[in-house]
Order: structure tokens, then sequence, then C-alpha cells
């Protein structure tokens, strides 16, 4: 009997090609839509598990709905919700990989006697010839490599995971899914956040967290004088400056947010980089910190090209990061993930940026 | 070979329903509104259809009112009564266990300003028709009653319900879907006003129901612009369909003590063997009366949608909670309304054994289960 995979199916074109590049493989496929956003009077959820299902009539395989939608709201969007009303800027995506697709759907495939689970991600994981070691690579498309949303996965969980799709560019994507006559192959890409499809992220918060938002604040200089209001911290992010209605002769932008005081500290945009960075919740492919610091490029936000740097392990869960030239905009709540040319070396969540 | 024990859902349709609507999709295709020979054929097929359902169910064959199926005789009963009552009568009484085709539209004449009582069920699903009487209100213009529930398989004391009802003169309507085919429905037994079902459930074809309306109760047309079935429902028949529904409703009848004992040993088999074989299990509504062919079993601290799909590759067919038009399953009302938890109404699966299904098919299931139930279990559940 072929080896069994399990694909999360999301309904749009990568996924489905990489359903379609198992099944041509010769793998036992079953397709899994995860239902993560609940009722909503538009349902676009619904349409997309619909979409996802015609592909798998297409293909022949097994498909299930499996609807996570109670604790997807506990454990991303709620803590989205949070992360804004605490001053950071979260990235509810690697969350939602780690938790929802590699942990919560591997462990519900193996019930369904799957060796391994499959995403459309474009990320590659290769076996190190040399070491024997699993390596979490960058996908071969530079514009749509999503290594950054996976630093966070572990050796165990490498050997489980498949990216059939990681190897390939987009426009060939969508030319195997014509090939195919997969009815996802024209399907426009997704919205950067599932559950926020109109962008508008500060309504979003407010209506998961009704009540909590602190409304308007000071924004301050960097001297701490009072140049302005704000009408909520979680309109804003470091880097900002649209929602600013400040008039200070030159552009400023937003550079730290203080929850505690609901306060707003702008600056112009020379002094906006960071030396570096303290990071909590570090996470290392390898599975263990390195023991000593080590040179990296480091991108601090997914469209960040990255930027050269020392890391240095404090503990299992924490490190340092010091920048060779400052970074602009080094954002809490946004990730810093380490590279080694394509390799993912692991990564972690800004708590602070250093100056 | 796949075994079905999901015949709540739908059942497989036998050969001699599937030649009554062969033979009446080729050979009888005139409109049974019309006044020539074609027409008058068409209508003898619905008349004779009409004359079987009113057996089995013991009514008249004047009363049976032919639907596209129970959502739709739900829907027309409903907003039926209510809208015929006008402005006195705008309370309605149901359970807190009902199936969506009745709870939807009740919700929506609730939206309008409607009051709406839905009496609480107790730990094995079952109501009481006391508690039902005391619901009632000058105002009330209907009572909705599910006969026998489709997840659970439990039976309301719909006889006493129906008296207590009818002594306080407001009439009674029960959507007898799952209870049609497997138990005796009978209108002489159960004096309801009005009487849902379809025919997919016992072995008839899908996209046809119908809807019993005793006397001459006043109700509100839900389709418009015909005259067909004394205004009460407009549009060309399904001649074919209710030919089907006509054949099922007489072998349903003829055949249904034989049906039911059948049914209730291969159940009683696969229960005591559920229970001997696999730790930590439980009987939703253990203590009620159920249909002879449902089994609805919490295995503790399983997801019953992962167990579902691995029967499913196993070769298996049976239900989880309620499926939604995605596939996808939420927790039970039902099992919610009988005081489950989320987490225990997720860990429920229905068995529905049916035509087709013997020993040897309750065996297999048996031989799987245990490891199945153990893989799934040590996976736990983070919802």
């Amino acid at each position: 009997m072929s080896e069994r995979v399990v694909v999360a199916m999301s309904g749009g074109v990568d996924s489905s090609v990489a359903a379609a590049l198992l099944v041509e493989q010769g793998f036992d496929v079953i397709g899994v839509t995860l239902r993560l956003v609940g009722d909503s009077s538009r349902c676009c959820s619904l349409d997309d598990a619909e979409d996802a299902r015609r592909v798998a009539e297409r293909l022949g395989i097994r498909f299930y709905v499996a609807d996570y939608s109670d604790a997807f709201r506990r454990e991303v969007m709620e803590p989205f919700a949070d992360a804004y009303l605490a001053g950071r800027t979260p990235i509810p995506c690697v969350g939602c990989n780690q938790r929802f697709k590699f942990r919560h759907l591997l462990e519900r495939s193996r019930a369904l006697g799957a060796a391994a689970v499959a995403t459309g991600h474009y990320a590659r994981i290769e076996r190190d010839p040399a070491s024997g070691a699993l390596a979490l690579l960058r996908g071969s498309d530079p514009r749509k490599d999503q290594s950054y949303f996976l630093f966070d996965l572990r050796p165990e969980q490498l050997a489980q995971i498949r990216f059939p799709v990681g190897a390939l560019a987009k426009h060939e994507v969508r030319e195997r899914a014509r090939a195919l006559g997969l009815a996802t192959a024209d399907k426009p890409e997704s919205q950067e956040l599932c559950f926020v499809p109109d962008g508008n992220t500060a309504a979003a918060v407010e209506r998961l967290r009704p009540g909590r938002a602190p409304g308007a604040g000071e924004v301050v200089d960097e001297a701490g004088r009072v140049v302005g209001r704000h009408a909520g911290i979680h309109r804003f992010t470091v880097g900002q400056r649209r929602g600013l209605a400040i008039a200070l002769g030159e552009r400023v932008y937003v550079k730290a947010i203080d929850a505690t005081h609901n306060r707003v500290t702008v600056a112009p945009g020379s002094a906006l980089g960071a030396r570096g960075a303290r990071l909590g919740g570090v996470s290392w492919v390898a599975g263990a910190a390195p023991g000593a610091p080590l040179r990296a490029t480091v991108r601090v936000r997914h469209r960040h090209a990255g930027a050269k740097a020392s890391v240095e392990a404090l503990t299992s869960a924490r490190a340092r990061v010091l920048f060779d030239e400052p970074v602009a905009a080094v954002t809490p709540g946004q990730a810093a993930v380490f590279y080694d040319g394509d390799a993912v070396l692991g990564g972690g969540w800004i708590e602070e940026a250093l100056p | 070979m796949r075994i079905y024990l999901d015949h709540n859902a739908t059942t497989p349709v036998r050969d001699e329903v599937v030649e009554a609507v062969l033979r009446v999709l080729r050979d009888v295709w005139g409109n049974p509104s019309s006044a020539h020979a074609e027409g008058a054929a068409a209508r003898a097929e619905i008349e004779r259809a009409r004359e079987r359902v009113a057996a089995l169910v013991a009514a008249r064959p004047g009363e049976v009112v032919f639907t596209g199926g129970a959502t739709e005789s739900n829907n027309l009963a409903i907003f039926g009564v209510a809208r015929a009552a006008g402005v006195s009568g705008h309370h309605l009484v149901t359970s807190a266990a009902e199936h969506p085709s009745v709870e939807a539209p009740l919700a929506a004449l609730e939206a309008e300003g409607f009051g709406v009582t839905r009496v609480p069920v107790d730990a094995d699903g079952l109501l009481d028709p006391d508690a039902v009487a005391a619901a009632l209100t000058p105002e009330t213009s209907l009572v909705s009653i599910l006969w026998a529930n489709n997840e659970t398989g439990v039976v309301q004391p719909v006889a006493r319900i129906a008296e207590r009802v009818r002594a306080r003169g407001v009439p009674l309507h029960v959507d007898a879907t799952q209870a049609v085919g497997k138990i005796a429905v009978r209108l002489d037994e159960v004096p309801a006003d009005l009487l849902s079902a379809s025919a997919h459930k016992f072995n008839g074809p899908k996209g046809v129901g119908f809807l019993v309306v005793r006397g001459e109760r006043a109700l509100m047309p839900w389709l418009r612009g015909g005259s067909q079935e004394r205004g009460r429902r407009g549009g060309t028949h399904n001649v074919p369909g209710i030919a089907g529904l006509g054949v099922a409703a007489e072998l349903a009848h003829r055949e249904r003590d034989e049906r039911a004992a059948r049914c209730a040993s291969l159940r009683d088999a696969l229960w005591s063997g559920i229970e001997a074989k696999v730790p930590r299990v439980r009987r939703n509504g253990a203590a009620a009366p159920v249909l002879p062919n449902t089994l609805c079993v919490e295995f503790r601290d399983t997801a019953g949608d992962v167990l579902l799909e691995a029967l499913d590759g196993e070769g298996v067919a049976v239900s989880a909670g309620a499926a939604c038009a995605s596939g996808s399953v939420h927790p039970s009302r039902t099992l919610l309304a009988m005081g489950r938890t989320p987490a225990e109404a997720r860990a429920s699966l229905r068995f529905s054994v049916g035509h087709g299904v013997g020993e040897a098919e309750i065996e297999r299931v048996l031989a799987l289960l245990p490891d199945l139930v153990a893989r799934v279990r040590s996976l736990g559940d983070a919802r």
C-alpha cells in the first residue's frame, strides 16, 4: 500500500497543486480543509472549502472539512487582538501554521493512518547530506518564499511535513493547475490575513475585544514632548506614517508604542534605525540553541530582504540580535528569522528593539 | 465493499421504487393537471401514491399534501399555520432539540416578533408532556415537536403530548421524518394535526415528501401560482418522485414490524459489542425509548469527526454530530440540549442501520472499532 499523506487544502491554487503533485507521485492522498474562521454572513471560507472539494473530486481523493473555528479564535484571533492592545504588531500566520497545520492537523492525520502532512507553502525541506539532519529552506521562488512564517518548526515536525510546491515558481504552479484543469488555477492570491478580509485590522481588534481598546492618547516626540493625539494605539505599527495628523515640519514615523501610557512615540526617518533586538520564544530548526554566537542574515518582517547580523543565544528560548548596520522599523510582535543562505536556522519574537 | 451505517442521513433506494420511478418517468409523462388522457394517467399515479401514504400514517388521502421533502413540509406547516392564525396566534411552542428545518423557521418568526417557547429535554433527550402543556398560552397557534430525533433516535411521548395539546385546542405538528418507516406512525393513535415526512428516509427517492394536514385546517401556502394540492402547494407535480414515494410507503407499511425487529437486533448486537470491546463509552438516550435502528454513542475523549474519517477510510459510513453544508461537523444541538458538554457532544457517533445491513457488517465494524477508537483517543482533541 502506498504511503498516505494528508494535504491541507485551503481552496487556493498552491495547495491544490500540492495535492495534485502528491497524487502524481503515487501517494495515497487525503485532502482536508481546515475551517478556521467561524460562521460569517459572507461565508467566504465555505466557498473556499467548496473550491477545495472540487479539486479533490477532480483528483479522485478523499476529502474532509475539519472545523477548528473555536480553537482558532481562542489560539490565534484573540491573541492577535491582545498583541495590538499591548502595543505589538503580531503575525498570526506563524502560530496558525505551527498549531493548526503542523500540530492539530498532523495529529489528526495520524488517526487517519497518514505519515505526513503537506501544505502549499513555498518552502523546502531537504536532508543535509553531510549531517543527515533535515534543513528548512526558502522556497525557490524568491517572490513567493514563505519560510519566514515557518521558522518555529521543530526537527520532529520537519520529518512529517511535505512542501510539494516549494521548489516551483508561482507561474509554474499556475501552469500545472491549468494543465490539470483544476478549478482554482486562476484564483486570485489570498488576503494577507484570512480573518481580516477587508484589511482593517483596527476594526478587527475592536470586534474581537469589544470595549478593550484604550482609545485616544498622546503622540510624543523622542524628547517626550506632546506633539499630537492618536485615536488608539492598536491603529499603529512601528514605521507607520499614515494616521499621524501631526505637522512638525519634517516627516515623522511611529518609532515606539507604549501600551502602559497609551502613548505613541514618533521620530524622523533618520532616527528609526535599531542596532539590534531582544528576542523571546526563540526556536532553532536544529532543535537546540548553538553554543556560540553565529553570523546570519536576519529578516525582521516578511517583506524584509534581511540584514547581516550576529545572533547570540542567551538561553534556550531567548536571544539577542546585533545588526552590522542599523535596521529600520524593528517592530515588537514581529519575528526575527535567521538565515544562512537559503537555510532557516531559527528565529524568535521581537520583544524590544535595541537603540 | 462499503458498510453503510448512516440510514438516518439517507437510505438506499429499493429496487421496487427505482422501477416505479423509471416506469413513470418514461411512460407516464403527462401533466396531472391536464384534462386529457395523458393528464389522467399521471393523476392516477399521484392519487395511488396518496392512498398509499395515507394508509401508511392512517390518514385520509385528501389530507396528504405532496412536497419537495421534509424541510419544505416543516416550513409549510410552521409558516402556513402561523400566518393563517393572524394576530391572535403570535406564540409557538417547540422543543430545545429540534431539527434545523423546524428551528430555523421558528427563529425567523421570532425575529418577526412572534414568541417562541422552547421546552427543554431531560438528560435522555425526552420531553415532559406536562411541560409542553404548561408552555401553552391563549395566543399559542402551533406546537411543533420532533417525533423521533435524527441524532439520538429518541422517540418522544407524542401520544401524551398530543392529548395534552389538543385538550387545550392548540394544533400539533409532528416532524415524523425519522419515525416513518421505522416505528408505527399512525394518526389514529397519535392525534396530531400536521405531520411531516420525507421519502428518502425510508428507501424512497430524494426531493419528495409530504405534509399531512388533518381536517380543513387553514394553511397559508408557501408556493403560490398553481392550484395543485388544493392550492396548498403550487407547481407541477414531481410525478415520478411521488410514484416512488408511494411504493416506498407501501413497502414500509407492509414490512414495518419485520424491519423494526431486524434493525433492533443488529443495533443491539452493535451496542453489546461496543460496550464489551471499547472502554469508556456511553449510550446517548440510554433510558429513553429509541428508534430500533439508531445507536448514538459517546466515545469519551475522542473527536467524533476524526473517528468518522478514520472509519470512512476503512469503508464504514457513520455520522458525527449534524453535518453542515460544507461537510464539517459542529457539536450537536440535541446533545447540548441534553446537557452534554461541547467536548462530549463532539465525541459522539451515530450508527443507523437499515436495508442491506446484516450481521457480517456489524461484526466487521466491531472488529475495526477498538483499534480506531484507541488511535483517535490517543490524540485527544485540541478543540
